[in-house]
Parts: structure tokens; C-alpha cells; sequence
């Protein structure tokens, strides 16, 4: 069990964080700490793709969470790519479906960040 | 010939794991084996393995001491009990307060989502020997 993480520039300044796995409490550093070094960078317009993650559980939620009050810090603003509809449920019970913007694909959020 | 059909006695499962982030998944994955044997739905099955979860991270994370966390699942005709328990110095209260869902602080959505999740929710905290959770999560009719 892992998760890989990849980050590719996209238009407009925006950095999109593709996630493929279970983000827990063993996984979630790596996560935490690729958003780190995005938001040390500058970079604080980020887009999320939870597309291919299978799992989540409130360490990773804790995980961008605390991405988006660093970027919110300096007027940037975290948004989610979900479909999985476990890990959206997790997303609305929890509230957080308030506190991200959350798209069904890439376009949609790309689109909204414009 | 046909398949024996699960029996309608209590059955017992037990797991012991160290108190280490890399065998949470070891965890939650033996518990929904578990919840699988019984009528539960796919989604009812994942609701298990996050509480599973969550109550495991917890321990690591809060139980100062603890080195093992022992998970034990009763399977009944009506559902599944989950127990998980940890041999620490019992819990602070804090840890297993569910927070706020408006608040955007990290962590403390643990407890939350145990309790949203699962249908009874009961904590036994002693600082001689650890915190015991005790949850159920009854089949759908």
C-alpha cells in the first residue's frame, strides 16, 4: 500500500497534485510534504486529483486541510478533483464539501479557478 | 453442492498489531474481510474499515506507552461489534472529544467519523491499561 504523487504545472499558475492510492496515517506525510514544497515554492493555486485514490481517512483529510490554510494565507485556494463516491461521502459528512471546491473532473475545477 | 451458509452464532476474530502507522492497513483490510461475511453492503463495509482505522490511528497517535493494539470482531446474526484496544497509559480526554465539523483546524475529525460512521460508539478509558472502544454496526434490513 502506498501512494504516488505527481505534480505537473497547468495554465494560469496552477499546480495540479495527482494522487494514486490510500492516503492514511502511514501515507499521508508523503502527501503533506509535496504540498509543503509547492507552497514553499509560491505556489498557492493547487488542484488536487483524488481520481485514483481508493481510500482516505481524516489524517489525510488533516493533510489538506492544512494545505489550504497555508495557501488561503496568502489568497490562494485549494480545490478537489473527486468522483469515488466513498471518499465524497467522507468529504460530505465530515463538512469539508463546504470548505473545498469539489469537481467531477479536471476541466470543471480548472474552469472554476479561472 | 451447495455452500454452507454462515452459522447463527457469535463468531470471534482476533488481531493484534504493533502500535506502528504501517500496520493500520493490515487493520482496517482484516476487519472488512471480517464485515464481508456478513450482509453488509459494500458501502456499510467501508464505513468498518474507516472506524477501524481511525480508531487504530488514535491509538498510535494519542495512547502514550502503547505498543500493541488488539482488534477483536464479533460477528453476530445482527451485525458486527468491533473492539480495539490499546495498552497505553489510557487516552486524554481531548483525543476522543469528535470536534466541531465547522472548524477547519487539522485533526480531531477521527472521533467524528467513528461516530458518524458506526451505529453505537462506547470509549472505556483506564490510565492503568489503555483506552477500550467498543462499536457496532448493525446490517441493514
Amino acid at each position: 500500500m502506498d501512494i504516488k504523487v505527481t505534480v505537473r504545472a497547468e495554465r494560469g499558475g496552477t499546480y495540479v497534485v495527482d494522487l494514486n492510492g490510500e492516503i492514511d496515517v502511514y501515507t499521508s506525510p508523503k502527501v503533506k510534504d509535496a504540498l509543503g514544497d509547492l507552497i514553499d515554492k509560491g505556489h498557492y493555486n493547487l488542484l488536487i486529483n483524488l481520481e485514483k485514490v481508493r481510500y482516505i481517512d481524516s489524517t489525510g483529510l488533516g493533510v489538506l486541510i492544512g494545505g489550504l490554510k497555508r495557501v488561503r494565507e496568502h489568497g490562494g485556494s485549494v480545490r478537489l478533483i473527486c468522483t469515488n463516491p466513498q471518499i465524497r461521502k467522507i468529504f460530505d459528512i465530515t463538512g469539508l464539501v463546504k470548505i473545498f471546491g469539489i469537481y467531477d473532473d479536471e476541466e470543471a475545477a480548472m474552469r472554476a479557478l479561472v | 453442492m451447495p455452500l454452507p451458509q454462515p452459522s447463527d452464532t457469535t463468531d470471534t476474530v482476533e488481531l493484534r498489531i504493533p502500535s506502528k502507522a504501517e500496520w493500520v492497513a493490515v487493520a482496517r483490510l482484516a476487519v472488512a474481510a471480517v464485515a464481508s461475511r456478513l450482509d453488509f453492503s459494500i458501502e456499510d463495509i467501508e464505513d468498518v474499515k474507516l472506524a477501524v482505522a481511525e480508531a487504530c490511528t488514535n491509538c498510535i497517535q494519542h495512547a502514550a506507552g502503547s505498543d500493541q493494539i488488539e482488534i477483536v470482531c464479533e460477528r453476530a446474526p445482527g451485525g458486527l461489534t468491533v473492539r480495539v484496544r490499546d495498552n497505553g497509559r489510557g487516552t486524554r480526554p481531548e483525543a476522543i472529544q469528535s470536534r466541531r465539523v465547522e472548524e477547519t483546524r487539522v485533526g480531531g475529525l477521527g472521533v467524528f467519523l467513528i461516530r458518524s460512521l458506526m451505529d453505537t460508539v462506547e470509549y472505556d478509558v483506564h490510565p492503568d491499561c489503555g483506552t477500550n472502544l467498543v462499536m457496532t454496526k448493525k446490517v441493514s434490513s
